[in-house]
């Protein structure tokens, strides 16, 4: 826990001349220049454009194994390698470099962002296969994994910044995608806006820390967290947290992320669930030095993921649109990965961990979604669902593994993961680490509830559906990818935390393991078997309410609870009553402040100066006469003045 | 002889000049009387050099003849080329730039 952890772990060297990872600039330039040469090329590329894109992120997927093989190959201390590409901005003392660091942390982002994405794009294929812009989507795709990869091998805050815009933006015009709905359009910008609030933050943050340490890249800045004062340190953990707030959809800066379901479905499954919105765990993880010197801080990182973790799944409890529901329940997810990441060291491996395999399974639901409205012909109600599993077995199936992998069921990805999550909140100790400790397993009861109610109101029960809809299985190129994720979703929590083994491969960089790994303990343990039965009594109470009970395809009013979740727990009439109305009031009074009292400062002064030359002007009456008295009037008083002076 | 007679002499012709100018509409007479004040100046000159013995008074008295001079073969062109045009030869009828 002590600030000096770092000087030890990132001892950074740098890449031989060579291998992989001196070319691991090449992982951002395959999708750059795939979105560069996608977007430049126009209709000529409409043809060839989508295979363009898909070459590209499975290239950089292919550099980002390599680089983790070298990795593997070189002793554990040795695994932060930095990659120089160019300088940047030398401007006195400051200097930021367009270098990458690639250690441990970032080749596992980079691995989940390439990977998934490539996934995601080969999906994409089929999803928008009727869309005339699918060329533009593609390149989109492409610019998107390109700026998350400079987010998460930046060396530095400045570019790590880049990225983080990069993403943004992308973001914003996935969002905006159909932009001929005036939903999405208002969706994209509303997601940009919020986004903003959280940039701010982060910008304020950086150049906080520019200030306090005189640089901006991480080595050297985590190096000298312990020199710093306690009120900056959380400032900076705070401004820092505001940022990942507004990425990440956490509490206050979570309404956005609900809208972001706009966008065509593979986005919201590769941007909005798996990669972009888990930026801001990325964040905290990385900064962990910082906030690790500044308790406060993390505290209050605890605080937004918990709070978020169980706001996300009572949103997620109560939203009849499957995408809507399912982006509660990533938002409830990531409060998970917050949560554990604002633990400390005992937190970080759990938080990635968990990330990697929601990665996988929110992914591999997301596109089932996406499967499901395909052959539903865009229809997002749950209630018109019903009864899917016989016309949708593969989508029945690869959503069922994600789902069971979700909600916890033992031995599969979402129980590995969250398992430590949970057991790292109670280990935090205190009463503290109980409070978070309970909300976690209440948010494991109720992610259970959720996503039974998602499974049971799309797959089972009657069919409600519209009379024109015609379900039937989506083509190949779709459900090879949910089939790829729902594999991941089953086996790869096992696989990752079983024994540590991200938890070690990550050790260099965010600190070992708490302590020895125990499977007997993790599964007997008293929270995992309290986790189990929270996780019964959820699926049961959804079974009783969706499955066994008719669902009615109009919504019953229900209770103020389901009305208050149906409403996202009013975040947006908050954000409203509080941002935008006074927003627009004090909008206002500036524009009559500018029109009435500037303006008319202006105005008058001219005005003024207007009505007094024309009174001037009647003096030139063209009098020749007029003036000669004027001129001897005023000799007659230079005369009278001189002789008032000389004999006064 | 005092002095002080012929500056009583000058402030007399230079007001009459003066009135002259202000009074009369013709330009001609309204020329001679500027005419009057300039050799009412003149005379006050001299008679001031003779007061206090210099020849400043004197010298400046040349200098304004000479610039009267000036001004009358200006101001006659201008007199002449107005009384063409206009058929006039009133001050006040040339009032074109007023306003």
């Amino acid at each position: 826990m002590t600030p000096t952890l770092a000087a030890d772990v990132h001892a950074v060297t740098t890449a031989a001349d060579g291998g992989a990872l001196s070319f691991a600039w090449l992982l951002i330039a395959f999708p750059l220049a795939g979105a560069a040469i996608l977007l430049l090329g126009g209709r000529r590329a409409n043809a060839w454009g989508h295979w363009l894109a898909i070459a590209a992120a499975l290239a950089s997927f292919a550099w980002a194994v390599l680089g983790l093989v070298d990795l593997l190959g070189r002793a554990p201390e040795g695994r932060s390698v930095a990659v120089e590409v160019y300088r940047w901005i030398e401007v006195g003392g400051f200097r930021a470099d367009v270098s990458l660091l690639v250690d441990p942390l970032s080749i596992t982002f980079a691995l989940l962002i390439t990977g998934v994405g490539s996934l995601i794009h080969v999906y994409s294929v089929g999803y928008m296969s009727h869309d005339e812009n699918r060329r533009k989507f593609f390149a989109y795709l492409n610019l998107f994994v390109a700026a998350m990869l400079v987010l998460v091998l930046a060396d530095n805050y400045l570019l790590l910044f880049l990225g983080w815009e990069g993403v943004g933006l992308a973001s914003y015009l996935l969002i905006g995608f159909w932009q001929h709905k005036p939903s999405a359009a208002v969706a994209a910008k509303k997601a940009f806006l919020i986004n903003r609030v959280g940039d701010i933050g982060l910008l304020i943050a950086i150049m906080l820390m520019f200030t306090t340490f005189g640089t901006v890249a991480f080595t050297p800045l985590f190096e000298s967290v312990g020199g710093a004062g306690q009120g900056v340190m959380t400032a900076i953990g705070l401004l820092l947290l505001l940022g990942a707030c507004g990425k990440s959809a956490q509490l206050p800066l979570q309404a956005w992320l609900l809208d972001a379901m706009e966008g065509p479905t593979p986005v919201s499954a590769l941007i909005h669930a798996a990669t972009m919105v888990t930026a801001g765990v990325y964040l905290i993880v990385r900064s962990g030095p910082v906030f690790e010197a500044a308790p406060t801080a993390q505290l209050v990182v605890t605080v937004v993921g918990a709070a978020t973790l169980l706001a996300g799944a009572a949103i997620g409890c109560a939203k009849d649109d499957i995408k809507k529901a399912l982006a509660g329940s990533t938002m409830s997810q990531i409060g998970y990965m917050v949560l554990a990441a604002g633990l400390g060291p005992i937190g970080y491996a759990a938080a990635i961990a968990h990330l990697v395999t929601h990665g996988f399974f929110k992914a591999g639901l997301f596109l089932g979604a996406g499967s499901v409205m395909h052959g539903m012909n865009d229809e997002v109600d749950m209630r018109r669902y019903g009864g899917l599993r016989k016309a949708m077995p593969i989508t029945f199936a690869t959503f069922g593994a994600g789902y069971l992998a979700i909600i916890g069921v033992p031995f599969l990805s979402g129980w590995w993961t969250k398992e430590g999550i949970i057991q790292a909140a109670f280990d935090s100790g205190g009463v503290t680490g109980q409070i978070l400790g309970w909300a976690t397993l209440l948010g494991a009861g109720l992610t259970a509830f959720y996503m039974s109610r998602i499974m049971f109101m799309t797959f089972f029960g009657k069919k409600r559906w519209a009379d024109d809809a015609h379900p039937h299985e989506s083509p190949s190129s779709m459900t090879v990818p949910m089939i790829v994720l729902a594999v991941g979703s089953v086996a790869l929590g096992a696989v990752l935390v079983f024994n540590y083994t991200l938890a070690g491969f990550l050790a260099p960089v965010v600190g070992a393991p708490h302590h020895e790994f125990d499977l007997a303990h993790m599964v007997t343990s008293p929270y995992s078997l309290i986790a189990l039965a929270f996780m019964l009594v959820g699926v049961a109470f959804a079974w009783v309410r969706y499955a066994r009970a008719d669902v009615p395809v109009e919504a019953p009013k229900g209770n103020f609870v389901t009305v208050a979740a149906r409403e996202e727990l009013y975040g947006n009439a908050l954000n409203e009553g509080l941002f935008m109305r006074p927003g627009q009031v004090v909008t206002a009074a500036s524009t009559a402040f500018d029109n009435h009292a500037v303006d008319g400062l202006v105005n008058g002064v001219a005005r003024w100066i207007r009505t007094g030359s024309e009174n001037l002007r009647l003096v030139q009456t063209g009098f020749a006469r007029s003036y000669a008295l004027t001129m001897l009037f005023g000799a007659a008083v230079v005369v009278a003045t001189t002789l008032g002076v000389t004999f006064a | 002889m005092d002095p002080m007679n012929y500056i009583v002499l000058a402030a007399v012709l230079f007001t009459i000049g003066a009135v002259g100018v202000l009074v009369r509409r013709n330009a001609i007479i309204v020329f001679m009387c500027v005419e009057l004040m300039l050799n009412a100046c003149n005379l006050a000159f001299v008679a001031f050099a003779r007061m206090h013995g210099g020849i400043e008074g004197q010298v400046i008295a040349f200098f304004v003849m000479v610039v009267a001079a000036a001004e009358v073969v200006v101001g006659l062109a201008i007199i002449m080329q107005i009384f063409r045009t206009r058929r006039s030869a009133s001050v006040d009828d040339a009032s074109l730039l007023k306003n």
